[in-house]
């Protein structure tokens, strides 16, 4: 006979079915297998690690930028945190601020933001990021598009000037870094200037220069947004995250690979100034194969389906370097592939070790 | 992931896996104890895979240790023996850990046994062996010796043995694997008896080969167990292979084992003999041997006692039938933040209801399947509070069935028949992994259990 005994304080509540009718006070747990469980990886450490290899990647943008950075930094951080607190209460639920997603969305969203933007653009992009990216769909792990990038693109279309290419120069700054267009934006201009006529013997010299800016692309004294001037901390950030097993490594792979192929392809065309490897450590290209395009919630499960994932944003991004009017295309190219990742999902489902069961011997 | 198939194969591997903390330390140098014959053992009707056996004696019918005390006329199924002599009692239910409420004989010890202590160490596992002598035997012999022994797996599935050992020409064995991986965290029960008794291990090893007329047998050991190599390897003279693998668990699954072992893939819900192999847990093959050359039938086993929950963890010789409580007795008790009671290991084992008071309270008896008992403390079996899930795909990169535990999990929630179906339901084989590596504390393994019930009733 079975004798619900009760609650017994933090125990469970357990019955006894045994073998005998006394009934008998039980004070140990029944639960079901397994009965350990990895304590070292939960959900906010996932985050804590995220966090700690953002952080070379925000060293680098406050030393470059300054206060800009730390500005745009915690603006964003702020919003997405009172966001979050905001549709949640919206959705009758307590916020579940300390696993620290809103935060490190508010993170990505400020690195991937040109330092002058005014006050009111990281702090639309936040609320639109938490609440159309995120918590319309059900909150945290149930969004179809990575919230940052739903913020920006949001913010990129409703502020062009403010987010657009010039927004990023500021002639007489006191920042050296900030008085020169972006490496994307030039290679951009130079190319419609040789396309028109305009230069014809100045080509080679803007290559000289370009190869020349590779050691400053590393390190990180180019112009661009907050989150992209150094290729070395993104490197590094990417590998701490790879090591900890946190991101797979099949998505900054595919993007990689499938982006460095097509802009060679492309250079050989002379559809554009910069060659692949410039291509790759320039703009947030390394910055999203390693801390955008790898967020869980918006990837696909399989390990097939990551790198189908990677190399569709690797492909469409370069499409979009090459012949739309934007510098840069990863945004838009993490979004659609985005969409896709349902699908990929569905298409990827492995075969079972040794094949499926077949149905008379599975039930 | 599914890609590297062809090339985990080649590393003495297997897809997918993962590596939970051992804790083998408390119970892996304690020499396996002989405990003094209990008052009374609880014999189960049904301690295997199969029939249920018949009673065969009276209430107060004098019994004698290894006596038939239930049998069945079915194929597959194994007779139970008394695992002491003394007075067989009325049969009562009784609840066993997986949850099937059996027939059980109880058996009052008789004031003496014929053998107890060392002499009946010596007589079920030690002395020496014959390692060159299986050829006298005919194949069917050693297949109805393991039959009337009562032989089942000892790994804990507890399929009879005699079924494994049947030579069938369509489909023959060519490789015999003795699994000696013990993969489960605390466990030590097979590491203890490969350390002490390699001899009856090899010598059951080699009877398995005779009666399938296979051509390799192989003992699988992983690397974290040096000594039980070393151990087989001296007798590797006399016929068998050591194969040392990769420490991962569950290396010891059946189909983790053949692919890691021979490169070969089982096919789905299939036997391994599909495949021309056979798989035998070392202390099976032990018992076989103890069965032929010394006509033991199986009424004792050992069984480790481990866990951060018990007092002084040990590794038991104990008679089938043994209450959990005389075995969790005789290694000092439980500690005050004894949490859970595990029925085998942490991983897949089952959790039973304990009071306090465990000496009056653990009634269960431990079958022929019964590897282990574990009990881990509070601290061990927490659990943080589940969260949404990420989609991080963790569960999918440690599924060593290379199935979606997250999308079963969710099929499962919604009831929906046709994404059981989709992600491969019938193939999970529980063993955990994903539960175990879930971020967000989900609890999968029990959800697609839930599923598998959906699905077969739909």
């Amino acid at each position: 006979m079975a004798t619900v005994i009760g609650d017994l304080g933090s125990r469970r509540k357990v019955f006894h079915s045994g073998d005998s009718a006394s009934v008998v006070r039980l004070g140990r747990q029944i639960a079901p297998s397994p009965h350990l469980s990895d304590q070292s990886f939960s959900t906010q450490r996932m985050m804590g690690h995220v966090l700690i290899a953002l952080m070379p990647v925000i060293v680098m943008a406050v030393l470059v930028f300054r206060w800009n950075a730390v500005r745009q930094i915690s603006l964003c951080v702020l919003a997405c945190l009172a966001a979050e607190a905001l549709f949640d209460r919206f959705r009758g639920r307590s916020a579940p601020l300390h696993d620290m997603s809103a935060g490190l969305t508010g993170l990505i969203l400020a690195l991937s933001l040109p330092w002058s933007s005014p006050w009111y653009v990281p702090v639309l992009g936040s609320v639109v990021a938490i609440g159309l990216g995120k918590a319309v769909f059900g909150g945290l792990g149930c969004n179809i598009f990575n919230p940052a990038m739903v913020g920006r693109a949001f913010v990129m279309l409703a502020f062009a000037r403010e987010m657009g290419a010039s927004a990023y120069v500021l002639l007489d700054s006191e920042l050296s870094v900030v008085t020169r267009a972006t490496p994307l934006s030039l290679a951009k201009q130079f190319a419609a200037d040789l396309a028109a006529g305009r230069v014809t013997a100045g080509e080679a010299q803007v290559q000289m220069e370009m190869a020349e800016s590779i050691w400053a692309l590393l390190v990180g004294q180019l112009n661009g947004s907050l989150g992209e001037t150094s290729a070395v901390a993104i490197l590094i950030g990417g590998a701490y995250l790879l090591i900890r097993r946190i991101i797979s490594w099949e998505i900054p792979v595919g993007i990689l690979l499938v982006s460095f192929l097509f802009v060679e392809l492309g250079h050989v065309f002379e559809m554009t100034l910069l060659g692949p490897l410039q291509h790759l450590i320039t703009g947030s290209l390394l910055f999203s194969a390693f801390f955008i395009a790898t967020d869980p919630v918006t990837s696909p499960l399989t390990c097939k389906g990551r790198l189908i994932f990677g190399m569709g944003i690797g492909f469409l991004l370069v499409v979009i370097r090459l012949f739309s009017s934007y510098p840069e295309g990863v945004m838009f190219a993490v979004l659609l592939m985005n969409a896709t990742v349902p699908l990929l999902n569905r298409w990827t489902v492995p075969q079972p070790l040794g094949g499926p069961v077949p149905a008379k011997a599975g039930t | 992931m599914s890609w590297f198939g062809w090339w985990s194969g080649s590393q003495n591997s297997f897809f997918g896996g993962l590596h939970p903390p051992e804790s083998k330390e408390r119970t892996a140098e304690v020499p396996i104890e002989v405990i003094p014959p209990p008052t009374e053992v609880r014999i189960a009707l049904l301690q295997h895979l199969g029939a249920a056996c018949e009673l065969l004696v009276k209430p107060r019918a004098k019994v004698q240790w290894g006596e038939v005390i239930g049998r069945s006329d079915q194929f597959i199924s194994a007779p139970v023996h008394a695992s002491l002599a003394g007075t067989a009692m009325r049969a009562t239910v009784a609840t066993l850990p997986n949850g099937r409420h059996v027939s059980v004989v109880p058996i009052q010890a008789a004031e003496s046994q014929p053998l107890a202590g060392s002499a009946l160490y010596d007589a079920l596992l030690g002395g020496t062996w014959p390692l060159d002598d299986a050829e006298q035997f005919r194949p069917h012999e050693i297949m109805d010796a393991a039959r009337e022994a009562g032989l089942v797996g000892m790994g804990g599935a507890a399929f009879p043995t005699f079924v494994k050992l049947r030579r069938q020409e369509d489909q023959p064995v060519d490789t015999v694997l003795i699994n000696g991986c013990e993969c489960e965290p605390c466990l030590t029960a097979d590491y203890r008896l490969m350390v002490e008794a390699p001899q009856p291990i090899v010598a059951g090893a080699l009877l398995v080969r005779h009666a399938l007329g296979a051509q390799r047998v192989i003992v699988c050991v992983e690397d974290n167990k040096p000594l039980a190599v070393r151990a087989l390897r001296e007798l590797e003279k006399a016929g068998v292979e050591v194969l040392v693998l990769k420490t991962k668990y569950p290396q010891g699954g059946e189909r983790q084992l053949v692919k890691a072992a021979t490169g070969r893939v089982m096919p789905g819900g299939g036997l391994p003999v599909r495949v021309g192999v056979a798989v035998l847990n070392v202390a099976t093959v032990a018992a076989l041997a103890a069965a032929v050359y010394r006509g033991r039938p199986l009424t004792h086993r050992v069984v480790s006692v481990s866990g951060g929950g018990i007092r002084q963890p040990k590794n038991l010789l104990a008679p089938v039938g043994t209450s959990y409580r005389e075995l969790i007795r005789w290694c000092g008790g439980l500690t005050p933040d004894a949490a859970r009671v595990i029925a085998g290991g942490p991983m897949m084992g089952f959790s039973i209801a304990a009071d306090d008071e465990v000496a009056e309270k653990l009634p269960t008896p431990i079958t022929k399947g019964t590897s282990g008992i574990t009990v881990l403390t509070q601290q061990e079996v927490q659990r943080a509070e589940q969260t949404a899930c990420l989609r991080c795909g963790r569960c999918v990169d440690v599924c060593p069935m290379q199935l979606v535990p997250t999308r079963l999990a969710l099929a499962a929630r919604a009831k929906q028949r046709s994404l059981l179906e989709r992600y491969h339901i019938a193939s999970c084989v529980e063993c955990g992994c994903c539960a175990y590596a879930c971020p967000a504390s989900i609890p999968l393994v029990q959800l697609i259990r839930v599923g598998k019930i959906q699905f077969q009733n739909s």
